[in-house]
């Protein structure tokens, strides 16, 4: 049986002179959840696109179910579910109007399309939503009819684009919940979010994309060592001590970043309590009197320094 | 694709228009409205003093019928580009239906609110005493005639908002279709005009479709010959607009 579910070999997209898509590569195995990290504007609405047949790509390979989603378009559709940043949902119609329709347009006859309608609405906590339009509802009730409605034939992909942005916390939670109860059931998910936590907690592969690449691909464990670990955050109050500080740091003073203008200094840490202790015994020794001191984990900004060939380029384009 | 899919799908999506409207029956009414009101307002503020043989009133509704045909482009565009905007397309596009089944609905729809529109109008010219008197066969064969000039210009509407896309377009082609509309002879007989503006209106397809259903209500203004003209007409058109739009709809995203 075939285990690779979404093949994508060296896919290119082009929107004028702009290169969405530079040669992206992509393997989903069977009943996995694969993440797609990456800022604004990497590709990974364009990979959804090309991947759900809304978009063609200029070059490559793109496979989904076992079709080409170009000569097997309608074969494609069959097969997957898609829940975009948008809500693709009926606005001026109800929740259980829209959900029959779209199990109409998939061909479960009216029936099968109606009972169906009945069972989201239950399994999303929308029934006795009644008449009321879907332009009337909450955010997190839109999203989850329209997560409900990618589900309508149980669909073997699953694409959810950035299926939490613009969510409040509970409605966050809801998605998260919802997407993991899916794997249990067999559906392999591709989803794409510009948090680390989100991909951290619901994907099994991670692929970190930057300017229509992969530039990085693995388990969340395997990416955050190649980033290195937490951080040591450390302000000092004296700007004319700030070098001295940094060599007091429990890191090789080449890992030490040096911020000036904010006196900040942050180091990469292996042990937190014991990096903490040191950091704070070191400076009382030398007299050093620092503002704060603070652990973190590493910053969606930082994992993309590490892991863009050219990440300084980018922080200055940024800068700029 | 079997042939039942095709049909279900296509109904599916025509019920969708169609709840669209029992959700939003004020604007359905203003929709329907607004040609009788200017029915109306020509018949009795603006109208009169036309260069016509007979009645003025006779001679105006047949013209407002085919008026009212060439207007409801406005519509469908206005309705295409509202869709096009939302998310809900995207899922459409993204599920196994039939292709063209997104534009069937709308057809359907549009079509089906153009012969409530022809039966009030004809309805309110009857009370304003405009007659038909060409017998039943000719009134339906220009109901008819009506008909396949919205055809020709609902696809043409679909187009044109599948190609634009964007709301400043819709408004730009509503303001275009007014000189479209009055460059005809749906309120004046092209007699009374300049020589060349007049061979301008006699050409507009408005001008053919509305000639023709004059001769067939047996009012002023008609004229033998003008029916092969009315049926030749939104033909050309739609033989052009039609696959061009549904080609446009299917190269969404390329």
């Amino acid at each position: 049986m075939d285990t690779e579910v979404i093949r994508v070999e060296g896919a290119r997209k082009r929107y004028g002179d702009k290169d969405a898509l530079d040669g992206l590569d992509l393997a989903v195995g069977r009943g996995t959840v694969h993440g797609l990290l990456g800022p604004n504007g990497a590709g990974k609405t364009t990979t959804v696109r090309i991947l759900a047949t809304l978009l063609r790509h200029d070059a490559g390979l793109v496979r989904v179910a076992g079709h080409d989603v170009r000569t097997g378009a309608r074969e494609v559709r069959r097969r997957i579910g898609l829940l975009g940043q948008h809500a693709a949902l009926d606005e001026e119609l109800g929740g259980r109007q829209n959900l029959e329709m779209f199990g109409r347009l998939h061909h479960l006859g009216a029936r099968r399309a109606g009972v169906r309608a009945d069972e989201l609405l239950e399994r999303f906590g929308l029934t006795g939503t009644g008449r009321k339009p879907v332009r009337r509802y909450s955010g997190g009730m839109r999203r989850r009819l329209d997560l409900a409605a990618s589900l309508i034939t149980e669909p073997e992909v699953l694409f959810l684009d950035e299926p939490t942005t613009g969510l409040d916390p509970r409605g966050r939670a809801e998605v998260w919940e919802s997407v993991r109860s899916l794997v249990g059931g067999g559906t392999t998910v591709l989803l794409t979010t510009q948090y680390l936590e989100e991909a951290d907690q619901l994907a099994d592969r991670i692929s970190v994309v930057d300017r229509g690449r992969v530039v990085a691909d693995g388990t969340a464990d395997e990416l955050k060592a190649r980033v290195g670990a937490d951080r040591i955050d450390v302000v000092v109050r004296d700007a004319r001590r700030l070098d001295e500080a940094a060599g007091l740091l429990p890191a090789a003073r080449a890992e030490v970043s040096v911020d000036a203008d904010r006196r900040l200094l942050s180091a990469p840490v292996t042990d937190r309590m014991a990096s903490l202790a040191a950091t704070v015994g070191a400076l009382g020794s030398a007299g050093i009197d620092a503002e704060d001191i603070a652990l973190r984990r590493p910053t969606l900004d930082e994992v993309f320094l590490h892991l863009t060939a050219d990440g300084t380029a980018r922080e200055k384009e940024v800068a700029a | 694709m079997s042939a039942a899919y095709v049909v279900s799908d296509c109904w599916t999506m025509t019920r969708r228009e169609l709840a669209h409207w029992a959700r939003q029956p004020v604007q359905v009414l203003v929709g329907l409205v607004f040609p009788v009101m200017m029915l109306l307002m020509f018949g009795h503020l603006v109208g009169g003093g036309r260069a016509v043989d007979g009645d003025y009133v006779d001679y105006l509704v047949p013209g407002m019928l085919a008026l009212t045909m060439v207007f409801g482009l406005e519509g469908t565009m206005t309705a295409v580009t509202q869709d096009l905007n939302k998310g809900v397309i995207d899922r459409f596009r993204a599920m196994p239906m039939t292709d063209g089944a997104v534009l069937v609905g709308r057809a359907a729809a549009d079509m089906l609110q153009s012969v409530v529109g022809l039966l009030l109008m004809t309805g309110v010219g009857y009370a304003i005493g405009w007659r038909a008197n060409g017998g039943p066969e000719a009134f339906l064969g220009a109901l008819g005639l009506l008909l396949l000039l919205r055809f020709a210009m609902l696809w043409i509407g679909i187009f044109l908002a599948l190609v634009a896309g964007r709301a400043e377009l819709v408004q730009a082609v509503q303001i275009l279709v007014w000189p479209f509309g009055f460059l005809s002879n749906a309120f004046a007989s092209p007699a009374s005009m300049p020589d060349w503006l007049g061979a301008v209106v006699e050409w507009n397809p408005l001008s053919a479709t509305a000639t023709a259903v004059r001769e067939l209500f047996g009012n002023p203004g008609g004229a033998p010959g003008h029916v092969t003209a009315a049926v030749v007409w939104p033909l050309v058109l739609l033989a052009v607009f039609f696959p061009l739009a549904v080609r446009t709809f299917g190269r969404l995203g390329r």
